[in-house]
């Protein structure tokens, strides 16, 4: 038994290194996606189009991962497309947390008619399919980041308001809610003093989860092009781009393609080890 | 009775959830920047042309006045003309609706199947490094969308191993036949095996995108549900009976443990069909989603509303009917 357990913690804990590490170059590299790129990611450059990776025949030695049809770096896309993924991950992901997770204290704190209010809201928001809301909702706002995150907002509070309520109404019924009523503590110092810091883990862990789904929204929207201009250097838009050119340039497609799968794999994965990381029965 | 009441009850809020849905979408798809008629018309046309056509598209009035012409066009049936395409809305979503079912339905059975192949395996090979194999393929399964999984099938078939199609639903060449729109469905019952055939090999990359999930999520739970049921005492019985594991997992356990994955399907059915929105746009497969995406490219606004009304109404449907089968399979809700 002890064996077992030891096991699964070291799976855990390779888990969350692997996806920390990946996360934590991606971001590095995301923030100085300026410095390291050796190319301007915007300069085309027609006689160099379609150039093949470095380790290919034909290769030019200064586009190590090759040119798309415009004869744009690959490479420096990518840092670029990080840049623009990470920035819409931790303001959209931050953003949701916010929005959803306060309501759902609301609602499994206060209960009574604000509950009602917030989780009849909840359940009309998840008839409608994300990603024709997404759609639906760039329409309304026009294209561009800040279309993107708020429609980010709009469609996924509820995952944390839905999780966040079950967790408050868990907690409110704890004993040390109990004692702190006795005691005579203010309703809403209770709240925050109390609920909050042993909902935070919950949160935490959602939040990375959340960044993933930001990221893959961001790249789903820019490939169907309702995301920021066609040559803005988007994964998504790079998809796009390789998509039409497959036959000729299967690397245009498959570098953005292999990192943003490395990426949402890595969100998910740290969000999960930190789930079970937090979860008292499994410590 | 109680089911009956029951199912009464779900019906009717089953009907306000539609008409929230149907009000909410048409007040704000009309704060939609960006004027669908100046997009109709070519450069240069007349403000008198732009009048005409506003007026004939009813954009003139204000917008309750909009609202009440379309909600009585609704009942009767009428869900306007698309600007894009100048038909009426209903046969263009209708005559798409077929496709993009019998896709999700096609997703749905391949996710059966890998999900509980999954699931079977692990608990037959429980505790060994198969298991893990499986938990790790699961985890893989659940961590990665569909629309990524969508684009790796293209790289990996369309272009390492080019045996199925990745564009389209069928072949150009071939001539159809077919009198209703569902292809599949209609060429094996005119016996047609070289339409199906080149109709499934359409299929096969978007659907199985679909259903990698979903296949995922349905064997974590029930390779879960069934370790339970293994540990129960009839099922030891069973096996001190000198019955094979085999037979053990499949004919004792697995009808037992078979019911909180039933609902789960269900559910995340609904999600399958959410999710061919995108995955119709990478495979250019002509469903419903792809002429969504188009539909709000173009600001067409009575389409975009007759799809997200069909979309809404589908997802209610499956849930109603989820909810039957649930009680229906379940004995402590049926003699309740």
């Amino acid at each position: 038994m002890l064996d077992g357990r030891g096991s699964i913690n070291r799976r855990l804990g390779a888990r969350l290194w692997l996806s920390g590490i990946w996360l934590g170059i991606m971001a590095a590299l995301a923030l100085f996606a300026p410095m390291v790129s050796p190319h301007d990611p915007l300069a085309q450059d027609l006689f160099a189009g379609r150039l093949p990776p470095f380790w290919m025949s034909g290769s030019d030695p200064a586009y190590v991962l090759g040119t798309d049809s415009l004869g744009r770096d690959v490479l420096s896309r990518l840092f670029h497309g990080a840049q623009i993924a990470f920035s819409v991950a931790l303001v959209a992901g931050l953003a949701t947390a916010l929005v959803g997770s306060l309501l759902g204290l609301l609602a499994g704190y206060m209960r009574g008619w604000v509950d009602i209010v917030i989780s009849r809201l909840v359940d009309i928001w998840m008839a409608f399919p994300p990603v024709l809301f997404a759609i639906l909702l760039i329409a309304v706002l026009g294209t561009g980041l800040t279309s993107i995150i708020i429609a980010i907002i709009v469609i996924d509070w509820t995952r944390f308001c839905r999780v966040v309520r079950a967790e408050a109404m868990n907690q409110s019924a704890m004993d040390y809610v109990a004692s702190a009523v006795v005691a005579g503590r203010p309703r809403r110092d209770i709240l925050w003093r109390e609920i909050l810091p042993n909902v935070l883990p919950t949160i935490v862990a959602l939040l990375t989860l959340e960044m993933g789904i930001a990221v893959i929204v961001e790249a789903i929207l820019s490939f169907v092009n309702l995301s920021i201009s066609t040559d803005a250097p988007t994964w998504g838009g790079m998809i796009a781009e390789g998509r039409t050119s497959i036959h000729q340039a299967w690397w245009v497609l498959a570098f953005p393609l292999g990192v943003l799968f490395l990426t949402v794999l890595s969100f998910s994965q740290f969000g999960e080890g930190l789930k079970d990381r937090f979860d008292p029965v499994l410590r | 009775m109680k089911l009956l009441r029951a199912i009464l009850v779900r019906l009717a809020t089953m009907s306000v959830t539609l008409i929230g849905a149907a009000v909410v979408v048409f007040f704000v798809i009309r704060v939609v920047p960006g004027n669908p008629i100046a997009m109709m018309l070519p450069p240069g046309a007349s403000e008198e042309d732009v009048a005409r056509l506003t007026a004939h598209y009813g954009l003139d009035k204000t917008i309750f006045q909009q609202f009440g012409i379309w909600l009585s066009g609704v009942f009767q049936g009428d869900f306007g003309t698309s600007i894009s395409l100048r038909q009426p809305v209903m046969p263009l979503v209708l005559g798409r609706l077929p496709a993009t079912l019998e896709l999700a339905i096609f997703a749905l059975v391949i996710a059966v199947v890998i999900g509980g192949a999954l699931a079977l395996t692990g608990v037959r090979h429980r505790e060994t490094r198969t298991e893990t194999a499986v938990d790790v393929a699961n985890g893989v399964g659940l961590s990665i969308p569909d629309f990524l999984w969508a684009l790796i099938l293209i790289v990996l078939f369309g272009v390492l191993m080019p045996i199925f199609h990745i564009s389209g639903r069928i072949s150009p060449s071939l001539e159809l036949p077919f009198v209703t729109q569902f292809y599949v469905f209609e060429s094996l019952f005119r016996l047609r095996f070289d339409l199906w055939w080149d109709l499934l090999k359409h299929m096969f990359m978007p659907a199985l995108a679909l259903a990698i999930p979903l296949a995922a999520i349905i064997s974590q739970l029930l390779k879960q549900s069934l370790k339970e049921t293994m540990h129960l005492d009839y099922v030891t019985l069973s096996r001190t009976m000198g019955y094979s594991e085999n037979h053990v997992i499949l004919s004792e356990a697995l009808p037992n443990a078979v019911l909180p994955t039933l609902t789960l399907i269900g559910v995340q059915f609904t999600f399958l069909i959410g999710g061919t929105v995108i995955i119709e746009r990478l495979f250019s497969y002509e469903g419903l989603g792809n002429m969504a995406i188009d539909a709000v490219i173009n600001r067409d606004l009575p389409l975009i509303q007759g799809i997200v009304i069909v979309f809404a109404l589908l997802f209610t449907i499956i849930n109603l009917v989820v909810d039957m089968t649930y009680a229906l399979l379940n004995p402590r809700l049926r003699h309740a």
